[in-house]
């Protein structure tokens, strides 16, 4: 018996203003509406393109489950095709990323395709003469997203044939994106580093909720944080030594409530926000003397402690991208299945910066992101225990009420006090609308 | 009986092939039993517990790791699953390697530098969950005093690009 599928009232109601019902994050039924619907309205981030940047280059992935590839054709643009051959359905590439020439072939019946998607060629073809073939599905060639938009550099698609438009459905969250990419003194960011893959056994969304909840941080990184605070005490350095790049990027996550209420959270409309309006987690991190030099250099003194002032902690692309401009790091969702999610951490260089940067960045991104982190075990072991509890009867809502004012009802963007779980809201009131199967015609 | 691998003294010119494998075996069974604070002993001071994340990785901070640990970070990992508030490991979890014979790559007394190739196996288990990891190790150790100690071990992991799962203790 189907609860949910098609009884998109049934859907409306599991999201209350201050709360969301525990099937969101269990429910296999919900987890396929999710991908028919709410992954297919979005914009989902699908690649930079500094990971393609010949003709030919390609690199795989998905969006929600749809396989789809990222390539660079021969004019230059950035093509996004659904990874499907337009005959019998092989996934045309396979590697995760590479070059596949000025074609793509498929490896069962030789399929040939642009890169654009159009028909090149097929073995054979007058055996389709007088058949439908080509004036079927099959003839139009491998599926290319038409809806995709290259914001400096981040490659985003939208699935839904109608639909918000892109700067509709992020609007000002994207200064986030610009101040990462201002960060370089080139202006551009390329991918660097390589990519660190975490299986997580839960649902997708615990992970984006998580990435401006500032309740969680003393608590659950208590045992990693609190203890390199700890060991680091114990060496009894003199109070100016300087202190290892580690320990200045574990210790700020065991700051006190007043320290991440402070930090403020501000929230736009369809899911997206970011916490540290005033300051962060990032805000101490030692100087690296030639890089500010280099910005200055590249746009004057003031415009460069603008954007370096500008210390924000998570953005969140509501439902698939979280970005650290600050760390010039990114974390990507990528949903399996009601409890199995891919997060992917990418790392990127700033183009005309001292490589110390990079190596921040890297330094980062292994100590919190990796399937080896401290930090991740404890991110991860909420999650899952998560996963596991809500499997209780007896309380079938989890509860998201704190600094609820029945104002965010009317329209939630502003700016809040770090604490509050208003991000949480604001994703969940995105939830709703980008569930509804009209959402695609929606504004 | 013989004392843990650390304390094992080693004549002070000339280890033998012998020395070097049994010193391998030794710091793998440290972590087993969870002789942490024993095993940590065995590290030089400047050395390096290092998972890279690709195969092929040149040495150095241009590329992201799953582990890069220098003693300051792994003193943070022992000294955290001592503590209570580690909640991913109220319910413990425990690992077993299971070595190869270790091939001596090199055994060079002048340079003070001994270099082992282990094939492994890890199973790494936390109550009805457990993974099994294949890979490399190359241990580098030096000789300082009377004792063998690691200046580097560097862990190939056969499936270093997968998705993997919480890795919690030390393959």
């Amino acid at each position: 018996m189907s609860k949910y599928t098609g009884n998109p009232q049934a859907v409306q109601s599991l999201v209350r203003p201050d709360a969301v019902h525990r099937h969101l994050y269990i429910d296999d039924e919900l987890f396929a509406l999710e991908m028919q619907h709410l992954w297919r309205n979005t914009w989902v981030y699908v690649g930079h393109d500094s990971q393609v940047p010949k003709a030919g280059d390609y690199f795989t992935t998905q969006i929600g489950l749809a396989p789809v590839i990222l390539v660079r054709d021969p004019s230059g643009d950035v093509n996004v095709l659904m990874n499907r051959c337009a005959h019998k359905g092989t996934r045309l590439l396979s590697a995760q990323s590479g070059n596949c020439g000025s074609t793509i072939r498929c490896p069962y019946h030789g399929w040939t395709y642009h890169l654009n998607g159009a028909i090149r060629a097929i073995p054979v073809r007058q055996g389709y003469e007088g058949t439908a073939a080509m004036a079927s599905e099959a003839g139009r060639g491998v599926v290319r997203l038409r809806h995709v938009e290259n914001y400096r550099g981040f490659v985003f698609a939208r699935l839904a044939d109608e639909g918000m438009g892109f700067r509709d459905y992020f609007g000002d969250s994207l200064t986030s994106i610009d101040n990462m990419v201002d960060r370089a003194p080139a202006g551009r960011l390329e991918v660097a580093g390589g990519v660190l893959r975490y299986l997580h056994n839960c649902n997708w969304k615990m992970f984006v909720e998580n990435l401006n909840d500032a309740m969680h941080p003393m608590i659950a990184h208590e045992s990693s944080a609190g203890t390199a605070k700890a060991v680091w005490e114990s060496l009894n350095m003199p109070e100016d030594a300087p202190k290892p790049m580690v320990v200045e990027q574990l210790l700020p996550f065991v700051s006190n409530y007043r320290f991440f209420d402070d930090m403020g959270v501000k929230i736009y409309d369809n899911g997206h926000s970011y916490s540290g309006v005033n300051f962060s987690i990032h805000s101490k991190y030692s100087s690296i003397g030639p890089y500010e030099q280099a910005m200055i250099d590249a746009y004057g003194e003031q415009r460069a402690q603008a954007i370096l002032g500008e210390v924000r902690h998570n953005t969140v692309y509501y439902p698939s991208l979280t970005i650290k401009g600050a760390i010039q790091s990114i974390r990507v969702a990528r949903p399996l299945a009601a409890d199995k999610t891919v997060l992917e951490s990418w790392t990127f260089r700033l183009v005309g910066a001292p490589e110390e940067l990079l190596h921040r960045t890297l330094t980062y991104s292994r100590l919190i992101n990796a399937p080896t982190s401290i930090v991740g075990h404890d991110d991860l072991h909420c999650y899952r225990s998560i996963q596991e509890g809500l499997a209780a009867s007896g309380n079938d809502w989890v509860s998201l009420h704190r600094d609820y004012d029945s104002a965010e009802e009317g329209a939630i963007a502003g700016t809040y006090n770090g604490l509050s779980e208003v991000s949480m809201r604001g994703q969940f009131k995105a939830w709703r609308k980008f569930m509804a199967p009209d959402a695609g015609a929606g504004r | 009986m013989r004392g843990p691998a650390g304390e094992r003294p080693v004549p002070v010119n000339a280890p033998t092939p012998e020395d070097l494998v049994q010193f391998v075996y030794d710091e793998a069974r440290l972590i087993d039993e969870k002789r942490l604070d024993e095993w940590y002993e065995l590290f030089a001071p400047d050395a390096l517990y290092w998972m890279p994340l690709t195969r092929g990785q040149p040495e150095g901070e241009g590329h992201t790791s799953l582990f890069h640990e220098d003693k300051l970070l792994l003193k943070v990992r022992i000294e955290r699953l001592k503590r209570p508030q580690s909640y991913s490991q109220n319910q413990p979890s425990f690992c077993q390697h299971v070595l190869q014979r270790p091939q001596v790559l090199s055994l060079d007394i002048e340079a003070n530098e001994f270099i082992l190739r282990t094939p492994f196996l890890y199973a790494e288990s936390r109550l009805d969950d457990q993974f099994v990891l294949a890979g490399v190790a190359r241990h580098h150790l030096t000789r300082i005093g009377e004792h063998l100690r690691i200046k580097l071990k560097k862990i190939e992991l056969l499936n270093c690009d997968a998705a993997l799962p919480s890795i919690q203790l030390f393959p």
